[in-house]
């Protein structure tokens, strides 16, 4: 219970620095919607209705990733430049339970882009948006957002040693927007991408926010989602233990 | 004279080497050929899938863009980082003229962007075993270093800003959005509304990318001069524009004490 209370605390207090910044925020909406923009253009030029409104959904679940992927691998420079990361490190509540709630909370600021570049389709571009199982359309969006964050979660513990993770972060939006299919389907990628595809969280997340909204069960997939994202978090916290404690040893935590 | 050269280069150089001081093999190869190759395939497939466009169109739009990631970026960034650093104001203090002191800057960059874009566009083709004729690349390579030049000058209009805005990677994210929306660079101008492709002629990028289409897709380069020409044309314009920017916030900057503040 003193667990999900500190986990719930922290990621509302994060979710609240986050949104401060209202410079920020504009650019987490908008940098996804340039690509959504050129996404929907794309789409429209022959004239296939269902693949434009299926874009869309793909389209809008991108700025999801694209708030965690980047941000995620910077959270820890982010401490260690305001001098807080030996202070996080030193308290007595294990390090990961303190910067899991932040990496959920990037995910979460992810979703007013998904809201609006949902919004953007079906008023600049006309785009009927109109979701089969509107409730558990929600529901998949939440559990995806979590799990990205759970992701994003493994991403800054394993950039914990590195000055220039936010370098590294950059890497991985477009392969995830690639591999998990947000856009193209597995079916049209190689074969032995498949496999990666079913490692990554996201790939069963844009699964079920698609049958949610077109027809089909999204049960197993939100679970499968959910169960992958579990895995990262699981990785993530036995990293963490791993790269404080050599972190610790070897002096190297502020990397001066 | 010989001052002013020193400038231009030293001056480059070392800014340059300052900006990536971060940079190291591991950090550098994802950054400028893993993360653009996987940008280039991204639309590749989905262009696939949307079933619009073959592999070479996707291919040379997104490689040729990537002139203009780096040449913003650094641009930007060569002023927003000596904010950062706390030399912003010695610099500008300092008696060096302002032409070869930011140009000098701008020319590594310059440099940079046209290697990305030349790396990314012959891992592409590789990679997505899309044929560009033997005899095209020479020119291509010409056009991605007119293009690479344009991009700089719309990067110095950026520089400038940075004399006002703290935020100049948030400033270079949004021109790159717009630059990719607007430029043709996974839609043609003919899929955009009109005042989207109106818009789209005045700024860098547009005509580079049309040049390598139409090379790649087998034109000479005299069927193409004009468009290089016109990018060229709108580098030089936006490089004047930027470098009166910068003399004119500069000067604000020290009537108004701002420079730090922004």
């Amino acid at each position: 219970m003193k667990i999900l209370r500190l986990v719930a605390v922290g990621w509302w207090l994060q979710l609240k620095n986050r949104s401060r910044s209202s410079f920020d925020g504009l650019l987490s909406i908008l940098y996804p919607l340039f690509f959504a923009t050129t996404i929907f253009f794309l789409y429209r030029q022959n004239g296939d209705e269902a693949a434009l409104v299926s874009a869309a959904v793909g389209a809008s679940l991108m700025g999801v990733w694209s708030a965690v992927s980047t941000s995620a691998s910077t959270t820890l420079q982010g401490e260690r430049r305001q001098g807080t990361l030996e202070l996080l490190v030193a308290a007595p509540t294990p390090f990961s339970l303190v910067i899991l709630p932040a990496t959920v909370s990037m995910a979460t600021i992810g979703l007013w882009s998904f809201i609006v570049t949902l919004l953007w389709g079906r008023f600049a571009f006309g785009i009927p948006i109109s979701f089969d199982q509107p409730l558990v359309f929600v529901i998949a969006a939440v559990v995806m957002t979590f799990s990205l964050g759970l992701v994003g979660f493994l991403q800054a513990m394993a950039s914990v040693r590195y000055r220039a993770a936010w370098a590294l972060g950059t890497l991985f939006e477009f392969p995830v927007w690639l591999v998990c299919g947000f856009l193209v389907p597995l079916s049209s990628l190689p074969d032995w991408v498949t496999p990666i595809a079913y490692l990554l969280p996201p790939t069963w997340g844009v699964s079920a926010v698609r049958a949610a909204a077109f027809g089909g069960s999204p049960w197993r997939d939100i679970a499968l989602c959910l169960a992958t994202g579990a895995i990262y978090a699981a990785i993530g916290v036995a990293l963490s233990r791993r790269l404080v404690d050599s972190a610790r040893g070897n002096a190297t935590l502020a990397l001066t | 004279m010989t001052a002013a050269l020193r400038i231009f280069f030293f001056g480059g150089i070392t800014s340059y080497r300052a900006l990536f001081h971060w940079l190291t093999p591991w950090i550098l190869i994802p950054t400028f050929i893993v993360e653009p190759i996987f940008q280039v395939l991204f639309f590749a497939f989905v262009g696939r899938d949307a079933g619009v466009g073959d592999d070479s169109f996707y291919l040379i739009g997104n490689a040729v863009q990537f002139a203009a990631i780096p040449c913003l970026f650094a641009m930007g960034n060569t002023i927003g980082n000596e904010r950062y650093t706390q030399t912003l104001g010695l610099l500008l203090a300092s008696p060096a003229r302002r032409l070869p002191l930011f140009l000098g800057r701008a020319l590594p960059v310059i440099i940079n962007g046209f290697c990305v874009s030349l790396v990314v566009l012959v891992l592409g083709a590789l990679v997505l075993r899309v044929h560009i004729p033997a005899e095209a690349w020479v020119p291509i390579v010409g056009v991605l270093v007119v293009t690479s030049f344009s991009c700089t000058g719309l990067g110095l209009a950026t520089a400038a800003l940075a004399l006002r805005v703290r935020e100049t990677a948030v400033l270079s994210n949004i021109i790159i959005g717009i630059l990719i929306v607007f430029c043709g660079v996974n839609v043609p101008l003919s899929a955009l509304p009109a005042w989207m492709s109106t818009i789209s002629y005045v700024l860098p990028l547009t005509h580079g990318i049309e040049a390598a289409r139409d090379l790649a897709g087998g034109a000479s380069w005299s069927a193409v001069t004009g468009l290089v020409a016109t990018e060229a044309l709108i580098g030089v314009v936006y490089a004047a524009l930027g470098m009166a920017m910068l003399f004119a916030l500069e000067v604000e900057s020290r009537r108004h004490a701002s420079l730090e503040l922004a």
